[in-house]
């Protein structure tokens, strides 16, 4: 990543093992000030463990992880009143209002109410500040979340997975808070996401992980271009085989899915390669009932890297 | 309020808590209208006057003069309630003091007497031997003693018409003395514990468990601050709960503090302290609630059998009794109970105020240390 910018937090070469899951694997992540980074990965790649080391609530096994300069070891007071949170699981006291819940937060970091105002207004839980938490909607939820870790606001946002589970509107939401808070340029946010629609939305840069590792870095543009202009083609066969007969000349590595009769092909040149694909279907006698062309997106840029799909 | 104040985490702390106990209305209700509702059924059940009814099977009484018989067709009364073949005699002991004791009785045979004492309908079987009634009964069951006692008088002739004047019996109602009295201290200490046990465990287990308590720790939050206002808002509302069953029982039962006030405070704070501290200690590694419950059962379920609540430990064997009284809640229920009935002071409790204290403090560092937060 480019260094012009102040690094907020700093992540050099972190390692983190459990019994037998070796989840973080040398790990170097350097963010600076106002700058949203998405991470993306499936279940189990390690995402959650960076970020709880990020949060200070676990301990490298080796490397270092400074943010703004600080570490947990030495600066722990200080660093909890620059970090704010939103845990996908947390579930907050049932009979407590929203109000009161704010107020409850806030006083941790010694605000009153000014700030809690401030707060509901920016999460837009006007209507509902005197619900019970235990009444409120998964989205209301989740924006009481948010409005909970932006109390102080927060030098750090940590956000693991804050729209799983919502819907199409809750979760645009939610992206327009959170851009809101972008505009301000104040905040620096990791967000670990299985969606990449909000990656893309939200975030300058993308860092896709897997098995602890970086797989691929960049800009949402770096990352697409990295595949050199490459376009997909996505097609789904009548009376499919379980397999498909080899391919020759420019059409090669057909990713064919024989279960559910559909298939994509990679391909640099449009012009020359689909007539070459659809002469190759020809000529093996398969028939087809639905064919898309498309630029690559994040999903199969993830899928070439990692064999799996981002949802899985 | 002043705003510094009511900006303070501790005070918002306490005061969320407090709020979210008094909108669960259960808690309400177990907390404070079900211990005097056992209050009140215990204390009238226990200090009632009732007349007792006593079943006994005869067996064999079919002959001709044998006592038994002679007794059951002269002396008792057909028994106006029951259908034939079952208890058809029935013979009343009149008494003003004690209440009165009806003796019913059932002619059968050995089998069926054998089903009737095994199922505790009956606990005295009755026979005839040359000439004299004999006795049948488990004679570790104190309930049949009492039976025999007052069945052999009346076959004995000496009770049969005229009952005693029990004249020389002077019953004693005076406050301090009565089951109730002895009942409602054990009470209170039971309710500490209970209220501290679950409240506190509970609350923090299930805090844990939906990892609320993981997103508090995030913050700059005072650990020390989460746990004192736990144990705050259990100490006030153990408070309350205790003030209102002693009110409740004052005006139904007439029971009175006879010892010092200042010396009842100190016990219940240091017992509080004890339950507090132990709770803290239970909750401090789990974050499932079924291990929880287990947990608090272990702790919880033993001393509520041998720490005399209900009823003394003294009838538990010697050897054992060193043992329950240094248990918290007996030190907690003994001293309570020792300055409701016994009117001791501040002085007296000092001992077990003192242990009870250093009960609650040292459970409440070592859970401190193994606590998980997250």
């Amino acid at each position: 990543m480019e260094n012009t910018l102040t690094p907020v937090i700093e992540v050099k070469e972190v390692h983190k093992s459990f019994k037998t899951v070796h989840a973080v694997q040398g790990l170097n992540l350097t963010i600076g000030k106002g700058q949203f980074v998405a991470l993306l990965g499936p279940n189990g790649a390690g995402k959650t463990t960076l970020v709880e080391m990020i949060e200070g609530i676990r301990h490298p096994d080796k490397g270092e992880i400074r943010i703004m300069g600080k570490t947990w070891k030495h600066h722990e007071d200080e660093l909890r009143h620059l970090i704010g949170l939103s845990l996908q699981e947390t579930r907050f006291t049932d009979k407590l209002r929203v109000y009161e819940t704010l107020r409850l937060f806030a006083s941790f970091f010694g605000l009153g109410k000014e700030r809690v105002e401030e707060i509901i207004e920016l999460v837009a839980l006007e209507e509902k500040r005197k619900a019970y938490v235990v009444n409120l909607s998964g989205g209301q939820r989740q924006r009481l979340a948010l409005g909970i870790s932006l109390l102080n606001k927060p030098k750090v946002l940590l956000l693991d997975e804050p729209t799983t589970g919502l819907d199409p509107n809750a979760r645009r939401e939610i992206w327009a808070i959170l851009r809101k808070l972008k505009e301000q340029a104040e905040t620096s946010m990791i967000l670990t996401t299985h969606y990449m629609e909000e990656a893309e939305q939200l975030c300058d840069y993308i860092i896709i992980v897997d098995h602890g590792k970086i797989l691929r870095e960049g800009t949402l543009e770096q990352l697409l271009n990295d595949e050199k202009g490459e376009k997909v083609i996505e097609f789904t066969l009548k009376d499919a085989p379980e397999t498909l007969p080899r391919t020759k000349g420019e059409i090669s590595d057909i990713q064919w899915n024989g279960t559910q009769g559909s298939g994509k092909v990679t391909v640099q040149n449009m012009n020359t390669q689909l007539p070459e694909f659809m002469d190759y279907l020809q000529q093996n006698r398969l028939h087809l009932q639905d064919m898309e062309c498309r630029r690559t997106t994040l999903d199969d840029l993830f899928t070439t890297l990692t064999g799996r799909h981002l949802h899985e | 309020m002043n705003n510094r104040l009511s900006n303070h985490q501790l005070w918002q702390l306490i005061i969320s808590y407090s709020r979210e106990l008094i909108r669960e209305p259960g808690v309400l209700f177990w907390g404070i209208v079900f211990p005097i509702l056992m209050s009140l059924g215990l204390g009238i059940a226990f200090t009632q006057k009732t007349d007792v009814v006593r079943k006994v099977a005869v067996i064999d009484a079919s002959g001709d003069g044998t006592s038994v018989q002679h007794f059951l067709l002269t002396e008792a009364q057909p028994n106006p309630e029951v259908a034939a073949d079952s208890f058809r005699y029935s013979y009343t002991i009149p008494d003003k003091q004690m209440g009165n004791t009806t003796f019913l009785f059932r002619e059968t045979d050995w089998k069926e007497a054998m089903v009737l004492l095994k199922r505790g309908q009956i606990n005295v079987i009755l026979t005839e031997q040359n000439g004299k009634p004999e006795y049948h009964f488990d004679p570790r069951n104190p309930d049949a003693q009492l039976s025999y006692i007052k069945l052999s008088g009346v076959l004995n002739g000496k009770a049969v018409n005229t009952p005693q004047d029990n004249g020389e019996i002077k019953p004693l109602t005076l406050a301090g003395t009565r089951y109730i009295d002895f009942l409602v201290p054990g009470l209170i200490a039971m309710n500490a514990m209970m209220s501290c046990m679950w409240g506190i465990s509970y609350g923090i287990i299930d805090r844990r468990s939906k990892k609320l308590l993981r997103r508090m720790v995030a913050t700059p939050m005072k650990k020390t601050n989460f746990l004192i206002a736990f144990i705050t808002v259990r100490f006030v509302m153990n408070f309350i709960e205790s003030a209102l069953l002693v009110l409740v029982t004052w005006l139904v039962f007439g029971i009175t503090i006879q010892g010092s006030i200042a010396g009842l405070l100190a016990i219940f704070m240091a017992g509080n302290l004890a339950f507090a501290g132990i709770a803290i200690f239970v909750s401090s590694h789990t974050a499932n609630t079924e291990i929880g419950n287990g947990l608090i059962n272990l702790v919880v379920m033993p001393m509520m059998v041998v720490s005399g609540i209900f009823f003394s430990y003294h009838n538990f064997p010697d050897w054992s009794i060193p043992f329950i009284q240094k248990l918290p809640l007996t030190m907690l229920a003994d001293g309570i109970r020792g300055i409701f009935n016994e009117g001791l002071g501040l002085s007296d409790i000092a001992l077990p105020f003192v242990i009870l204290s250093a009960i609650g403090v040292f459970f409440f560092s070592l859970g401190l240390r193994f606590f998980k937060w997250h």
